[in-house]
């Protein structure tokens, strides 16, 4: 098995994604022990700008790849060239995000070049020369890790916001341009047209800062509230089923089992009880701030810091205070 | 006796759970406040074959047994015992007796119509003077030509206003008290027909109870049920299936009150400890769980059996007879373990205390259900030992 | 129009899950199983497609897993689904998504198919794999994460709304297509008691690996569980108090600053 690393350089509305700095150093964990070299492959439109921005950061060498064929992402076209360079350079290991792309993109990948996927993944360690994946399972209520069998590459996905991002290390990467090799007509799943979610504001998957509300904020309105909060960090809104069910939120945006898994920095749960259905989507969170009318809501058993109060009135003054450090 | 689930049950019981909990549950707290009715629920139920569940195919419904019934109420009276109560009058009354005792004609005219839900069907027996003595009945059905005259009104009729189909029982001889009565079967557009009087109740409050009047009412001869002199036979046939519904009711309250005790002693602390870590607590949900086991040993028994076509008017009895009880003892613990805020329309607790009250009283009292019993049993003993 | 559904039995959403004794799995004992819910998503649609398009469609489910999965299989028939192929063999327990690829690639095929229809994950495995492998091993076009779904007229090709960040990608994928589903799509209809009692008489094909042609399971993309862990317990939670509550909240800010350094 090689001992390289390939990092995908997910690109988004021609930005690099956060998350690919902190592949980078998850890569470097590998290599560290490996001793082989982490590389990066960049597909699409702005790939060949994004480049530089990551050129330094400890890779070796970037592979850009922009042609009409991947300007725009596909599971099909991107997939062939990663499995057209893993076949080149013998990479032993493909890291992406774990992202609406790599989770997508890493299977179909994975099984072209006969190799192996682990999702999601939180950790990754190289343990007696072998490659060792923590990810969490059954809604986060359990944790696996797990190991390869085989000599195929290993393809690991990884949850944004886990790892801290690898920081520039001097020096610059080689920065080479590839065509795709892809077929434009050959590719039957073709995205026409990306549709933004109405706001601003980043994805619950991606924000740093999530500000959520539950039943308790009582009308759809009271979540400007929690907007004008989320907004001081640049962060996401976020909401409990209930709160969705009430028609006070829409679902994309729905924290839980049913809704989206999220691991942000800090998570501030507003008038949420803390369902069981909902501690499976945000128990993660590095800092959980709670605020809640009843002090034995079971949210306060997984929260970090918790005030017992009414939200209208505490929401307002966090926000004001918060915002005094901030300037 | 096996009280297993089969396959096929367990995936019924899954529908209804799922359907109780989903869509139920989003209406039910504003329809018990409210005292609606919920149209859409019985529409939605009725598609998916809930109005039918003991009719054969041939007659448009799914031929399950009481068993499937007592599931199907059980898991709605756990979110709406109000729900229920058609559910149980439409499927265990009236369903049941114009298909034991109606007419092929009868059966082909309306079994379908039922089963489909666009007709509600409602059992009109109660009359002021005839509460449990159902002899009493003094409603007067005359024949005259090929139609019979209805006199008389009856009351406390769950969703007498919403029915489609009214199976009354009336006198149709003054001279022979148990011989005298027949049962018909009444649309709410035969001429004479009328909702009276709506009571206002303790609870149960999104199921109607309402007053029906008869005056002159003219009802084809073709939709007597049976022959003449059968009324008796007919309203003592169908109280077994009857009172297995209501113990399911009664046993789907116990146990949302036993669901409600553990979720709220688990979260509620009182001096520094949560309520369910006190003794007093437990050995009420130790109990609750006893009693609503057993209640639900005998409920399963009653219907099993009376799907195997055994008599079970003893075990019938004793599953109404038991469950209700539990059922009100076990509201009343709950709301206890809940405290000051189990008397608050916040908490589920208030409306199931108020629901599970009923069901001691109608499909026959305690009192009655003893009286069944226990007749039952010294019947049992004359034979084994006899005087 | 010939349309696959895939099905997996999965504990239940708000079943307790607990490492087992031997530490290699979850215990399995008082675990209620359901149908994996985004699955029920694909059958919704598969079965809405049906009613769409007419003529001598079909929906088959099929599903690979243990003999007790029979009920869900059963659930999905008495939703409307034609028949189903339960693909159930000692030596596919605990497989890998490559594994179950591979066989379902091979069970698909027999069957023939125009599109499938299935869940964007288990949520047992959480892993979001197998339908990608499966397309490659098809080699179909593949739409993951669908919220929106619609057939062209001429029936030469779908089009899709594909949740990511932020927002829905808009996809045409030519059929055959495999489409993996998230919550939104739809609203999965329940098993009514017709349905229930019509599945009785609806056939499931019951196929183990040598049936489908297999000597051994495939090894392709093996993995090895190391161990289980259970999730750590958070700390204990912190509760800032004070007379006023315009205090407590400024010793809140103050803590997020200074102790948490989330500020």
């Amino acid at each position: 098995m090689g001992k390289d690393v390939l990092v995908f350089g997910e690109i988004r509305n021609g930005e690099l994604k956060k998350v690919v700095k902190e592949l980078i150093a998850a890569a470097a964990v590998i290599t560290g022990e490996t001793g082989g070299a982490v590389d990066a492959v960049l597909v699409g439109a702005g790939a060949e700008k994004e480049a530089s921005g990551i050129s330094g950061y400890g890779l070796r060498k970037i592979a850009v790849v922009d042609d009409d064929a991947v300007a725009d992402y596909s599971s099909e076209g991107y997939a062939a060239v990663l499995a057209s360079l893993v076949g080149e350079e013998g990479y032993g290991y493909v890291l992406m995000g774990a992202t609406s792309m790599g989770r997508d993109l890493g299977p179909r990948a994975a099984a072209r070049v006969d190799g192996v996927m682990f999702s999601d993944c939180v950790e990754v360690r190289i343990d007696g020369g072998a490659l060792v994946a923590r990810r969490p399972v059954y809604s986060g209520k359990l944790f696996v890790e797990l190991t390869p069998e085989g000599d195929g590459p290993v393809f690991i996905s990884i949850r944004p916001n886990n790892i801290a991002p690898a920081g520039e290390s001097g020096g610059s990467s080689e920065i080479a341009a590839k065509p795709s090799g892809v077929d434009r007509a050959a590719i039957r799943a073709i995205v026409s047209e990306i549709i933004p979610l109405a706001g601003g504001r980043p994805d619950v998957t991606e924000a740093d800062v999530i500000v959520s509300g539950g039943r308790a904020m009582k009308e759809e309105s009271n979540f400007r509230m929690l907007e004008k909060l989320a907004d001081l960090f640049g962060g996401a809104v976020g909401a409990s089923r209930a709160a969705v069910d009430a028609g006070y939120a829409e679902q994309p945006i729905q924290v839980g089992q049913t809704g989206k898994v999220v691991n942000p920095k800090l998570y501030i749960a507003c008038g949420i009880s803390g369902a069981i259905q909902h501690l499976a989507g945000m128990r993660t969170s590095k800092v959980i701030v709670a605020i809640n009318k009843d002090a034995s809501a079971p949210i306060f058993e997984k929260a970090h810091y918790g005030i017992v109060g009414d939200l209208f009135e505490v929401v307002p003054i966090l926000t004001e205070e918060l915002e005094k450090m901030l300037q | 006796m096996n009280i297993q689930l089969t396959d096929e049950e367990r995936m019924i019981q899954k529908t209804i759970r799922d359907f109780a909990r989903k869509d139920l549950a989003a209406v039910a707290d504003e329809a018990n406040r409210e005292g609606t009715f919920q149209d859409e629920i019985y529409a939605s139920l009725a598609e998916l074959g809930f109005m039918g569940i003991t009719v054969p195919e041939k007659y448009g419904g799914v031929d399950f047994g009481t068993f499937s019934l007592v599931l199907t109420l059980e898991e709605i009276s756990r979110v709406c015992a109000s729900t229920a109560v058609a559910v149980s009058v439409h499927n265990s009354l009236a369903n049941h007796i114009v298909l034991k005792y109606g007419s092929e004609e009868m059966k082909e005219k309306y079994l379908p119509r039922m089963a489909s839900g666009e007709a509600i069907g409602v059992y009109a027996l109660t009359e002021p003077d005839a509460g449990s003595d159902v002899s009493a009945i003094r409603m007067s059905a005359v024949k005259r030509g090929d139609e019979y005259i209805l006199n008389g009104s009856k009351i406390f009729i769950s969703t007498g206003d919403k029915a489609g189909v009214i199976i009354v029982i009336a006198r149709t001889d003054p001279e022979s008290k148990t011989k005298g009565m027949s049962a018909f079967l009444v649309e709410p557009d035969h001429p004479g027909f009328s909702v009276g009087k709506v009571e206002h109740k303790m609870g149960l409050k999104a199921s109607s109870t309402v007053e029906l009047v008869f005056e002159d009412c003219r009802v084809p001869a073709a939709n007597l049920i049976g022959e003449e002199g059968m009324g008796m036979q007919i309203a003592l046939g169908s109280l077994d299936g009857g009172r297995i519904g209501i113990a399911s009711q009664a046993l789907g309250i116990a146990q949302t009150a036993l669901d409600e005790a553990v979720l709220f002693g688990r979260e509620r602390k009182q001096f520094g400890k949560r309520l369910v870590d006190f003794q007093a607590t437990r050995w009420k949900i130790a109990d609750m769980a006893t009693n609503i086991d057993a209640a639900r040993l005998l409920t399963y028994r009653a219907a099993r059996m009376r799907d195997e076509g055994l008599p079970c008017t003893k075990e019938a009895s004793m599953a109404k007879l038991f469950t209700t009880r539990i059922a009100n003892t076990a509201v009343y613990d709950s709301l206890q373990i809940h405290g000051g805020v189990g008397y608050t329309e916040e908490f589920k607790i208030e409306r199931f205390f108020r629901d599970a009250r009923v069901t001691e009283i109608y499909e026959g009292t305690s009192e009655i259900q003893r009286l069944v019993i226990s007749k039952q049993v010294l019947k049992e003993y004359e034979q084994m030992y006899p005087a | 129009m010939k349309i696959i559904v895939l099905l997996k039995r999965v504990p239940d959403t708000e079943a307790k899950i607990l490492i087992n004794q031997d530490g290699n799995g979850i215990r399995e004992d008082g675990v209620k199983f359901i149908i994996n819910t985004y699955d029920e998503y694909g059958i919704e649609e598969g079965l809405r497609l049906k009613e769409k398009v007419g003529g001598d469609s079909k929906v088959t489910a099929v599903c690979a897993g243990p003999e007790e999965s029979t009920e869900v299989i059963r659930t999905a028939l008495a939703m409307g689904v034609d028949d189903a192929v339960h693909i159930c063999d000692p030596a596919l327990a605990k497989p890998s998504p490559f594994t179950i690829a591979e066989v379902l690639a091979k069970a698909i095929s027999e069957e023939g198919f125009d599109i499938i229809f299935c869940g964007k994950q288990g949520i047992d495995d959480d892993m979001a794999q197998t339908q990608s492998i499966l397309a490659e091993k098809l080699d179909i076009p593949q739409v993951n994460n669908a919220t929106v779904f619609e057939l062209a007229d001429d029936l030469s090709k779908a089009v899709l709304n594909r949740r990511i960040e932020g927002g829905d990608e808009k996809v045409e994928a030519s059929l055959p297509v495999i489409i993996s589903c998230e919550k939104g799509l739809n609203d999965p209809r329940y098993a009514s008691l017709p349905g229930i009692m019509k599945a009785k008489k609806k056939e499931i094909r019951v196929k183990n690996l040598a049936d489908l042609g297999f000597n051994e399971a495939p090894s392709s993309g093996r993995s090895r569980v190391l161990k289980w862990l259970p999730m750590p317990k958070g700390g204990e939670c912190k509760m800032v108090e004070a007379e006023e509550t315009v205090d407590a909240v400024k010793e809140l800010a103050r803590l997020l600053r200074e102790e948490a350094k989330v500020v």
